[in-house]
């Protein structure tokens, strides 16, 4: 009877039941992998993460930090991939939330042209699959740019052509090779000769092209998360705050955002995660990011589980990564906030403020 | 297997209907189903599977002209295509019981290991690694080719050696990057890769001029050229061959009457055009021909489709509905095609090249 009993029980139920989900999870999880196992052993199909410390073989077109050779391991051309999609993310996400910011706020300005140009921004790109429009400006980029024999150029520090955007560098350098005080701050020029043009800095059409149409993309959906925040800032706070004679870039700088920013938040970080997400279309324009490298490693080794499931890894790691980073954000921003809310309570329970304020 | 699934499949939906919300049920099966898949592909061998299902299906490009190309009817045409078309023939009778799935180069593998497809045919190059470790085995080579670049004329690269600092346009997954990139080390070349998932991406970069170069099999090359160019003269395919490419079709492991099936075909329509036997002699051969390899060949004497599991006819019927290989490689890359190969390393043994098939006998 006492069996009976625990049924009874709501939370031993409850506990049970979860029980059994676990254990339910953990059979398919540990038939699946065994059945893929027992079968790729079966077939003779080699697997393993021991390729990673064989040497790769093949090139990568361009790096970033890094330096990598065709004599370098598999997990350092893993490396060098993971580096790109960073190198990608972070322009992304830098600039695509300066011009979501700067169109969200757009769309609930005052004057009506500025207004609508806002509201076709946004209606344009965000309803054209990212594909095509990365596909768009590749196209349109490497069509309309002069071949690297012709650049557009700069007094010769900037040159612009079909091998990329070739920028001058600031490089520390010495005459002899070993004296550290001899060391100085030296501009390195991009050089051009009969094979082209060779420069420290220089940024791919590909990485033009897929970085553009990530900012342009997913600025038009951060234009009206802003917006939506904005917009639920109450009428209230920003007639208070012109009565007290703030301006209109005061009020939204002291008013508006600091609140706005608060419902932004949690939508943000989501698009900030779908933005890291889509640079895996990289592959399409030929940019070498992770998801490219591990293509590429896949049919060198023909490792195909442990390829996809070391992206998996890193793309998990990186979205963890960013939602952490802005869980923290909240934590700064937001404790300001509750403080008022707090002091707000407070007075209302307490209107003439004795007693319960701490000195 | 299948009628099981089937079955199972029927009752699920009917649990669906007569008991809607139900999770229990929906999970079940899930299980079921899961736990039944993997073991599909181990039972029963490929051949009955293909007399039960009625249909060879073969993995091809997405779109290589001259070798595995759908045209706009959707008609698939090609010497990949018609190799599948002789194994269907040989095996069910008919040359148009065949299923193409369109692979591009990462997925191919995947395809045949999993089970998707029961041959590969896509312009796959042969090596050690392939062989070794991904679980499938090499048939018969059907085409010798090699690496080579393709320049726009106007450029003035003449040789390979010049392509120094430039950057190549290539396809990932396949094993044209390693190629490249072991000449570019040996020659101190520094080539940029450039690497597109798909093969009109890389086109398309190559065609606008993002690449000084382009590099993949010189058939492929020839095939890129002739489909894909405004004016196929203004771009030159460079006389120097970097790599063997030795391609042809793969199978699974684990299956070997089915991997000598695929050999004994390819082995067939090279012996084929060797003792002159094509598709329009191959009637008359059969009644008037005393000559005993074609009579064995045409299943007129020996009976040498037993031993493989197919009937007597195999080999006729493969050539009469499809042709031999130089009827294959003529109609589909040879010099009265755009392509204009010559037979070069691709002749038989006997006149100055490399296709020597296994006898028949």
């Amino acid at each position: 009877m006492k069996i009976l009993e625990l049924w009874h029980h709501k939370r031993t139920r409850q506990r049970l039941f979860q029980c059994a989900v676990v254990l339910i999870l953990l059979v398919v999880v540990g038939s699946l992998s065994y059945n893929t196992w027992t079968n790729l052993k079966s077939r003779g199909i080699q697997s393993g993460f021991d390729f990673l410390m064989e040497n790769s073989g093949f090139d990568i077109g361009e790096h970033f930090l890094i330096s990598f050779d065709s004599s370098d391991h598999y997990w350092w051309a893993f490396l060098a991939g993971l580096l790109n999609t960073l190198k990608v993310s972070m322009v992304g996400l830098i600039c695509s939330s300066l011009l979501g910011l700067m169109v969200g706020m757009g769309r609930t300005s005052h004057q009506t042209l500025i207004r609508w140009c806002s509201r076709a921004y946004v209606e344009c790109l965000r309803n054209v699959p990212l594909l095509l429009q990365l596909l768009m400006w590749y196209v349109l980029l490497i069509e309309y740019l002069p071949s690297s024999e012709t650049p557009y150029s700069w007094f010769n520090a900037i040159l612009l052509s079909q091998e990329g955007l070739a920028l001058p560098q600031l490089m520390w350098s010495s005459n002899s090779s070993n004296d550290f005080l001899d060391m100085q701050l030296l501009w390195s020029w991009p050089i051009r000769d009969i094979y082209g043009i060779h420069s420290d800095l220089n940024l791919s059409p590909e990485f033009i092209s897929l970085t553009f149409a990530l900012i342009l993309y997913t600025s038009a959906f951060i234009a009206e998360i802003v917006r939506a925040g904005i917009e639920s800032v109450p009428k209230g706070q920003i007639e208070a705050a012109q009565s007290i004679g703030l301006n209109d870039f005061q009020i939204n700088r002291f008013v508006v955002l600091p609140q706005a920013a608060q419902l932004i938040r949690p939508p943000l970080t989501n698009q900030y995660l779908n933005l890291i997400k889509n640079s895996s279309l990289a592959v399409a324009v030929g940019y070498p990011d992770v998801v490219s490298i591990a293509n590429t490693a896949l049919n060198q080794t023909g490792r195909a589980l442990e390829c996809i499931s070391i992206l998996m890894a890193i793309y998990l790691s990186l979205s963890l990564l960013v939602s952490w980073g802005m869980n923290q954000f909240k934590d700064a921003s937001s404790i300001a906030i509750e403080k008022d809310k707090e002091r707000l309570e407070r007075s209302r329970l307490d209107p003439q403020g004795t007693g319960a304020r701490h000195a | 297997m299948k009628i099981y699934l089937t079955y199972l499949i029927s009752k699920f939906f009917d649990a669906l209907k007569s008991s809607h919300g139900n999770l229990i049920c929906p999970l079940t099966m899930f299980l079921v189903l899961i736990l039944s898949l993997p073991n599909n592909a181990l039972a029963g061998k490929t051949l009955d599977a293909i007399k039960q299902r009625d249909q060879v299906v073969c993995g091809v490009n997405t779109g290589l002209a001259g070798f595995g190309a759908a045209d706009s009817q959707g008609k698939w045409t090609g010497l990949d295509i018609d190799i599948c078309k002789a194994i269907a023939s040989a095996v069910l009778g008919n040359a148009e019981k065949v299923k193409f799935i369109p692979l591009s180069a990462p997925q191919r593998f995947t395809a045949l290991q999993s089970g998707e497809i029961d041959i590969l045919s896509r312009n796959t190059t042969f090596s050690l690694t392939r062989d070794a470790s991904l679980g499938l085995h090499q048939t018969a080579v059907t085409f010798y080719d090699g690496q080579g670049f393709m320049v726009p004329v106007k450029s003035n690269i003449k040789s390979a050696k010049q392509l120094k600092g430039a950057s190549v346009c290539v396809q990932s997954g396949t094993t044209t990057e390693k190629n490249l990139t072991d000449f570019s080390k040996a020659n101190k070349l520094d080539i940029k890769p450039i690497v597109f998932e798909k093969l009109e991406a890389a086109n398309a970069a190559y065609f606008l001029g993002r690449c000084k170069a382009y590099t993949t099999d010189a058939s492929g090359l020839a095939s890129i050229r002739s489909k894909e160019a405004k004016e196929p003269k203004e771009h030159l395919i460079l006389p120097d061959l970097i790599s063997k490419e030795p391609l042809g079709p793969m199978v699974r492991r684990g299956d070997d009457e089915w991997l000598a099936i695929s050999k004994w075909v390819i082995y067939g329509l090279i012996e084929a055009e060797e003792y002159q036997i094509n598709s329009k002699n191959i009637e008359n051969l059969k009644t008037q021909s005393t000559d005993p390899v074609v009579m064995r060949l045409i299943g007129k004497s020996e009976d040498m489709g037993k031993l493989l599991g197919l009937d007597r006819e195999w080999l006729s019927r493969a050539v009469s509905q499809v042709g031999n290989y130089a009827e294959i490689f003529d109609r589909n890359v040879g010099e009265k095609t755009p392509l204009n190969l010559k037979r070069g390393l691709n002749a038989l043994w006997s006149q100055g090249g490399l296709q020597y098939a296994m006898p028949i006998r």
